[in-house]
């Protein structure tokens, strides 16, 4: 089977603007695979390049090197079948949220009335009906968060590139928000690239679980397959002892490259 | 309750005081009611002050003689197309040059002088480009206008969030429906809230215009009345002005309510 997103031996390099003599690599030599339907966790210290390598995987960024390959074609532009979910605040504050979830229907020229029922099926899928008519402004993190959500499935994409979606939230919004996302996944299994910075959010969701190295020159340095049935609950799932056996044995590779990003921090 | 009866006893207080002021103004100008003090002559305060009651009965007359209603109908078409002319130009040409970085470059010490001439300094020349009718005042009042919107615009526009920006070409938008559903949006926050100040200066264009040359307008009355020395005229023309800008003040507070819904407002904001 064709895999869904193929990044292929990714390098990229900045130049700074006033010194072009300068340069940091933030990622080098990187490949990483993602089949139809599969959650991947791409975990690595605070600092490693893991928003890079999802945004050259959304075709917002360019690598310096290397190949970015959709369902088999070469990504040029931006990643029309993938769907990001930001780490901050991506909503248009001037849109309510009926019109920040239509937003991407209304960009693909679908007619207002249309999009406006797809808007609120999805408005209710994610808990929120009745809040149509609120502004960003007047809604909380996790609702911001769950309008974004449907923002972005609503366009049903094949992939999803999601960039620690929910660190800015509270634990128990977090993990709530999380088994949503698991519903919603398990519904029609999208291919999901997931980062983020902690380990067990990472083991919770995912089908694989990518460890990349501290930067620069980030690189991935261990992948570790997640046999845990599903479907889970991200709180009970913490206390099996697979996960505890995954966790020890994650956490030991990833934890030199933990100290290492943390003293690149402090210099 | 107790914050309307706080309002109350403001209002009072606010009305005292514009009582006050035209008593004072009374009785320091009409001739006889204190001994002139700094004038030789008791005739002189009132040739050079006015006396509120002929400035009043003066206002009076226009507004029931219907005398006044042409010039402010005058003024404020003026006010209005040097407004939106200015409006239109300023986010056009503001989105532009925030959206090139090489033009705004080239541009920039240009606009910086020509932001930094005193502009009324123009009117001659828009006199001789468009005659003395209204167009010459309204291109006036475009050049105060356009300034104050563009410099908002172009600072809107830089602005923009770039997760937004990003998050809706992930969306799908297109270069044009970047601009028509991120930048505009975005731009027009800025410009909504220089409203006041860019209405406020469309007012002054076209104000200051009539004054130097025109046939018909508010500004062009006070210059009437100052070329045969009518004092009285020339205050009932500045008060009638006054009105009229807080009355378009208004206007702008209701229509920026309208329009910025949703931004947060101190004490406003509603969290579910």
């Amino acid at each position: 089977m064709t895999p869904a997103l193929v990044l292929e031996r990714i390098t990229c390099t900045f130049v700074s603007r006033q010194d072009r003599s300068k340069r940091y690599t933030a990622v080098r030599e990187t490949t990483l695979v993602v089949a139809p339907g599969e959650f991947v966790s791409v975990v690595g210290p605070t600092g490693c390049g893991k928003s890079t390598l999802l945004n050259i995987a959304a075709g917002l960024l360019q690598p310096s090197a290397g190949e970015v390959r959709v369902v088999g074609e070469r990504l040029i532009g931006t990643n029309t079948k993938a769907g990001y979910l930001f780490q901050s605040d991506a909503l248009m504050p001037w849109r309510n949220a009926i019109d920040n979830i239509t937003a991407g229907l209304e960009f693909r020229g679908i007619s207002k009335e249309a999009a406006r029922a797809q808007g609120e099926e999805w408005l209710k899928r994610v808990g929120l009906s009745g809040f149509g008519d609120r502004y960003p402004h007047q809604l909380s993190g996790g609702m911001r968060k769950r309008i974004s959500l449907a923002q972005t499935l609503i366009l049903s994409p094949q992939i999803l590139l999601m960039d620690e979606p929910f660190s800015a939230l509270d634990v128990q919004t977090r993990q709530l928000m999380e088994n949503e996302l698991l519903e919603l996944w398990s519904a029609d299994r999208k291919s999901v690239v997931f980062i983020t910075h902690d380990l067990e959010e990472a083991i919770a969701l995912a089908d694989r679980v990518v460890v990349l190295s501290a930067g620069p020159e980030t690189h991935p340095i261990g992948e570790y397959r997640i046999d845990i049935l599903r479907p889970r609950d991200v709180a009970e799932v913490r206390l099996t002892p697979r996960f505890l056996e995954l966790h020890a044995e994650i956490w030991h590779a990833m934890k030199d490259e933990v100290l290492k990003g943390y003293a690149q921090q402090r210099q | 309750m107790r914050s309307n009866g706080n309002n109350l006893v403001l209002r009072f207080w606010q009305v005292l005081l514009l009582v006050g002021m035209f008593v004072a103004w009374h009785v320091l100008t009409v001739p006889g009611i204190v001994p002139p003090f700094y004038f030789d002559d008791p005739h002189k305060a009132p040739f050079f002050f006015g006396e509120p009651l002929k400035v009043l009965s003066r206002i009076w007359d226009w507004f029931i003689g219907g005398e006044i209603y042409r010039h402010l109908w005058v003024t404020l078409i003026e006010t209005l197309l040097a407004f939106i002319i200015g409006t239109v130009f300023g986010v056009a040409i503001g989105i532009w040059l925030a959206l090139a970085p090489l033009a705004s470059a080239i541009c920039d010490p240009y606009v910086k002088a020509l932001n930094a001439m005193p502009r009324v300094i123009l009117a001659p020349i828009f006199f001789v480009w468009f005659g003395l009718g209204m167009a010459s005042k309204v291109a006036l009042g475009v050049t105060l206008v356009f300034f104050i919107v563009f410099f908002n615009v172009y600072q809107g526009v830089r602005e923009v969030s770039p997760v937004v920006l990003a998050n809706a070409r992930m969306l799908g938008a297109s270069r044009g429906q970047l601009l028509r559903y991120v930048y505009l949006p975005s731009a027009m926050s800025w410009v909504f809230a220089s409203l006041h100040n860019s209405v406020g200066l469309a007012f002054v264009g076209a104000v200051v215009g009539e004054y130097l040359g025109s046939s018909e307008g508010v500004g062009y009355l006070i210059h009437q009345a100052e070329g045969v020395f009518d004092i009285n005229t020339v205050f009932a023309g500045i008060l009638v002005l006054t009105a009229f800008a807080l009355a378009l003040d208004m206007v702008v507070t209701l229509v920026e309510k309208k329009l910025l819904v949703w931004q947060p407002r101190g004490g406003e904001t509603e969290r579910i």
